[in-house]
């Protein structure tokens, strides 16, 4: 583990400098010129005609978001074709509806397009769309549950700040509110709420990856959802890396910071589905679930704690550790119910597991530091209680969130 | 402790009340508006449903989007409806009429809903293909020409010998090849010709399939003499009738077994766009064929009037009177008889009872007018 953070750290040695002559500035040029002349040749002469067998265009439409108001069903589609696509006529139900396409015409390769239908639907019910193309090549969509969209008015935004709050600020406070009582634990002690954040991350990680990789399975081709979110999951890693350990290793409030950062960045991408889920009616918020959530996160609000407890941070520092968690649940839960689409979730997930990925080696480091047994202080049965303890505690708070 | 849940539920069902309430206070409404918002686009050039004619708030917003274009397509549904091929006569030695039909086999990708195109396989560079129409009795030779690029044959529903049926073996020829087929026109009524190349499926609904009527002749049936004048082509009895024929049909365009678009005559929703204008006193008859591929059965029904059925057009006397809808299972036919007279003017709907057909496309509209003098 300390090697990693080693070279992550650590500058590539620079490349001694040479003189530049104008050979140097030749041999960028020239590849460049290649590349053009190829071009060139390929659209000029279509040496590559040979390959055209009579097959048609490959055609490929994603729908990223559905919209049911009262003046029917807006759905905006991504085109992810081999050339430019024209949408022929959209069906709901095994029926064709009029409807208006915004803008006209045909859609470029990776180029969206709103479709409008005015179609009476049913509350509670299910709607299949279905979009016929041209070469009369169809795209299916399910409606699984049909509830109107929150719309930008301010009740429903208030409602929703609530229900970030529920579900983000509130138990991110309660866990922080256990800090006089942790601050008494002696060394055993102090390793198991340690572990016990490494065990809760490492719950979060596994989610939070898996999700972001459903996620990017629906999003359009054209964002190559899988290594999308490994790139940013690795690219938040090692930047947070790196600008964590710009002052040596992270420790007291700086790592509580860390960890409050990388559960805030979770907490965003889980808002962001969460608010798309119930945009999309795939869920009815019960007030079970609500509270399930807020259980489920009280447990990382003692993790943000522990780092804390041998220091004595201002008492501001904590409203500012909440807020840093828990807040961006309710700015997730106001985009994702507004402007939602399955790839910014994924991506929003993937940057929260690079995060808790970085946050989990430096907690690792800290606890080692702390207890002064380096390595072996990772085997000791109280850090393997804490890391058990975390990953349960998640895992039997999250069965009452998983439907 | 505030009850978010309980609270989210009741500001949807409150929208879902108001929602529900505009549903209620006029569908029309929202129909009215898609289509007003619709014409806006007309200049854009996109597939617009450009006159949104009072006609169509029958559908209110479920109908297809623009119009087909009938010139690239080379055939118009409207024009369809009452074009009967009827080929060339001359006289064989012994005195028996002989009635020759050219029919060729082409590849041709054809519209069949506002901008779905289909890649098709046709008679003649349409579908259905030609509406043939002989008298009972003749001699009749199709000369058919395969320019399509798989082998193909014409079967035809009628009697004739075993190397005239147009299967595997007897008639069905490669491409680039000719093929006569020679036999009796009998019995009169209302029939049809397809291709019976296999994959038999594939073939029939890439479009190859036709009408084919034989009318009566009056003197092999003296006793219903007049009847039989009213179905002969020419006589000033049938000019009495307002004829048309109508092939239903239905094209999978994602070749995944299932119909996509359903029509009579090819192109969804032609009628519902351009209803058939109906003399008011004028007897309609319909030679009605059924060549949808993969629903077992296929139906028609009359809005607000009843009509007389002759199942597959072999009787001169109704096989079925006073009904208003009748059910046909693949190359199953007959004739429809009804009429306006008692009726006011006005649009009057046909579709087929399964709704699903009617949805995605098969629903048509007479337009009965006063008759002008």
């Amino acid at each position: 583990m300390t090697d990693i953070d080693r070279s992550s750290v650590e500058p590539f040695a620079a490349a001694p400098v040479e003189p530049r002559s104008r050979a140097y500035f030749l041999w960028i040029v020239i590849p460049l010129a290649v590349l053009g002349l190829a071009i060139a040749w390929l659209v000029s002469t279509d040496p590559l005609s040979g390959f055209r067998n009579g097959a048609p265009p490959v055609e490929k439409l994603t729908f990223e978001r559905t919209i049911l108001g009262s003046d029917g069903i807006r759905l905006l589609i991504r085109a992810g074709g081999s050339e430019p696509m024209r949408i022929a006529q959209v069906q709901v139900d095994d029926a064709y509806w009029q409807f208006t396409q915004d803008p006209p015409g045909a859609i470029a390769r990776g180029g969206t397009v709103w479709i409008h239908l005015p179609f009476p639907w049913i509350v509670g019910e299910a709607h299949a769309i279905r979009v016929v193309t041209n070469t009369g090549v169809t795209f299916d969509h399910e409606i699984p549950v049909a509830v109107l969209t929150p719309t930008r008015d301010s009740l429903s935004f208030f409602s929703q700040g609530l229900l970030g709050a529920f579900v983000g600020l509130l138990p991110v406070a309660i866990g922080l509110m256990f800090y006089p009582v942790l601050r008494g634990v002696g060394r055993n002690g102090m390793n198991f709420l340690l572990a016990l954040t490494v065990g809760l991350l490492a719950f979060l990680l596994i989610d939070a990856f898996g999700d972001a990789l459903e996620l990017a399975a629906e999003a359009a081709a054209i964002f190559q959802g899988p290594v999308m979110v490994v790139l940013a999951a690795v690219a938040s890693f090692l930047l947070l890396m790196a600008v964590g350990r710009r002052q040596g290793t992270p420790s007291g409030l700086a790592l509580a910071t860390f960890i409050a950062l990388g559960i805030g960045l979770h907490n965003l991408g889980e808002g962001l589905a969460i608010g798309a889920s119930f945009a999309a009616g795939a869920a009815g918020l019960g007030t079970f679930l609500v509270l399930g959530f807020t259980l489920h996160n009280i447990t990382e609000g003692i993790g943000i704690a522990a780092p804390i407890l041998k220091v004595r941070p201002p008492l501001w520092s904590f409203a500012g550790l909440t807020l840093l968690a828990g807040g961006p649940a309710v700015i997730g839960l106001w985009i994702g119910s507004l402007a939602y689409a399955p790839q910014w979730s994924a991506l929003a997930l993937a940057i929260g597991a690079g995060a808790i990925l970085q946050v989990i080696v430096e907690v690792g480091s800290y606890l080692m530091r702390s207890d002064g047994r380096g390595l072996g202080s990772l085997v000791a049965p109280s850090t393997m209680a804490g890391l058990l303890a975390g990953v349960a505690l998640m895992f039997t708070t999250a069965m009452f969130v998983k439907i | 402790m505030v009850d978010i849940g309980g609270w989210l539920r009741d500001t949807v069902s409150r929208r879902g009340f108001l929602w529900g309430g505009m549903v209620a206070a006029g569908g029309t409404v929202v129909g009215t508006s898609g289509a007003s918002s619709q014409a806006g686009h007309t200049q854009h050039g996109m597939s617009a449903a450009s006159a949104v004619a009072p006609h169509l708030a029958a559908h209110g917003a479920m109908i297809t989007v623009g119009d087909v274009d009938s010139d690239r397509n080379g055939f118009d549904p409207t024009v369809v409806l009452t074009e009967w091929e009827t080929g060339t006569l001359s006289k064989l030695p012994d005195g028996q009429t002989l009635r020759t039909f050219e029919i060729t086999a082409e590849d041709k990708e054809i519209e069949i809903a506002p901008g779905i195109m289909f890649p098709a396989w046709t008679y003649n560079g349409r579908v259905p293909g030609p509406a043939l129409r002989a008298t009972e009795g003749e001699r009749l030779k199709i000369v058919f020409r395969n320019y399509g690029s798989h082998p193909h044959s014409m079967h035809f529903h009628g009697i004739h010998s075993a190397r005239m049926d147009g299967v595997p073996g007897a008639g069905l020829i490669g491409p680039g090849d000719e093929f006569v087929y020679e036999f009796d026109a009998r019995p009169f009524g209302c029939h049809l010709y397809h291709c019976h190349a296999l994959p038999l499926k594939r073939h029939i609904h890439k479009g190859m399939y036709g009408a084919f009527i034989i009318d009566p002749d009056p003197a092999l049936h003296p006793e219903q003499a007049n009847v039989a004048r009213s179905r002969l082509l020419g006589s000033p009895e049938n000019a009495g009738f307002q004829e048309m024929v109508m092939v239903m049909n239905a094209f999978d365009t994602n070749f995944d077994g299932e119909n996509e678009v359903y029509a009579v005559n090819t192109v969804a929703h032609a009628y519902a766009k351009r209803p058939i204008r109906i003399l008011k006193d004028k007897p309609v008859r319909i030679y009605l064929v059924n060549m949808t591929e993969f629903d077992p059965i296929n139906s028609f029904h009359l809005h607000a009037n009843f009509f007389d059925y002759y199942n597959q057009g072999t009787t001169l006397t109704p096989t079925l009177t006073t009904v208003d809808l009748i059910t046909q299972c693949q190359a199953e036919r007959g004739i429809l008889e009804f009429t306006f007279k008692e009726h006011e003017p006005g649009l009057y709907m046909f579709h087929p009872h399964q709704s699903e057909f009617t949805e995605l496309g098969w629903v048509g509209m007479f337009d009965v007018v006063e008759a002008v003098s």
